[in-house]
């Protein structure tokens, strides 16, 4: 059970999540600096990402793209603005045109990533903010797995085995 | 479905609504309990029109009611536009959650 709480800021539009995991913060990195193990867990099962630009310094650029079920191919973008391994990571997250440019009008959204040492397990915070709606409601659209409401089931359960440990 | 619901033309304004900090401010306020227009025009560096047209884009979003009281205008909070934001951060963290779950899932192989 990685995530172990949540806080919703309805009013600014952001989200941070916190999770735990049973690996070295040097280990937990590799999973956002090396984009082969990220696109593993990026998009779900049946909208795998792949990302076909990686310029993982501060400034640098990622592109990639999911594939839909029914074989469409959205994009995305990404551009690094903090890194400082092992341990912090900030980057602007958008949608992107079939050529791999941002589409600015729907906006873009912020995500600051921190990993804490816990003496041999890593504590991850996530904490995105939203600038627009439509952004928050195609990341939604492209992040969705079986679907909204079976996620929200999900959820429930795993919250309820929470409350059982 | 609820993605249907969420295409709505009312949650883009919504969204935009809220990406005021004074709309925001008076968002917190009236949920809390109603005011008058001028009793918030009150608590602003700013003139009564220009709080008159937050409230009025916050009344297009949903997210607060507007209703003439004798010469008052009485704001109130709307708690079912709130609940429609929340519900968007909710199926966003669920995408997170699993996220969360497939690098547990790729640490493990060690």
């Amino acid at each position: 059970m990685p995530v172990i709480g949540s806080t919703k800021n309805l009013e600014a539009l952001s989200l941070t999540l916190v999770a735990e995991f049973d690996a070295v913060v040097e280990r937990v990195w590799q999973i956002w600096e090396d984009p082969r193990q990220l696109e593993r867990w990026w998009g779900p099962p049946n909208y795998p990402a792949t990302f076909d630009r990686f310029d993982f310094q501060p400034g640098g650029r990622a592109g990639y793209y999911m594939t839909t079920p029914e074989g469409e191919k959205p994009r995305g973008w990404w551009k690094f603005r903090t890194i400082e391994a092992p341990r912090k990571l900030e980057f602007d997250d958008g949608f992107a045109d079939e050529t791999g440019a941002p589409v600015d009008a729907m906006g873009s959204a912020h995500a600051a990533v921190d990993l804490e040492d816990l003496g041999g397990r890593t504590r991850m915070t996530i904490m995105s903010t939203f600038d627009s709606e439509e952004q928050m409601e195609e990341m939604v659209k492209m992040g969705m797995e079986e679907g909204i409401k079976e996620a929200a089931g999900q959820i429930d359960a795993v919250l309820a085995e929470h409350a059982r440990a | 479905m609820v993605v249907d619901q969420l295409r709505d033309a009312d949650v883009g304004r919504l969204f935009q609504a809220l990406a005021d900090a004074t709309r925001r401010d008076i968002v917190r306020r009236v949920t809390a309990g109603e005011s008058s227009v001028s009793g918030l025009a009150a608590l602003y560096a700013m003139s009564f029109a220009a709080v008159q047209k937050h409230v009025a884009v916050l009344e297009r979003a949903s997210l607060v009611t507007k209703e003439k009281r004798g010469r008052e205008q009485i704001v109130r909070g709307n708690h079912e536009g709130l609940e429609k934001a929340r519900r968007l951060l909710d199926e966003y963290e669920a995408i997170w959650r699993q996220r969360a779950e497939r690098i547990a899932d790729i640490l493990a192989e060690g």
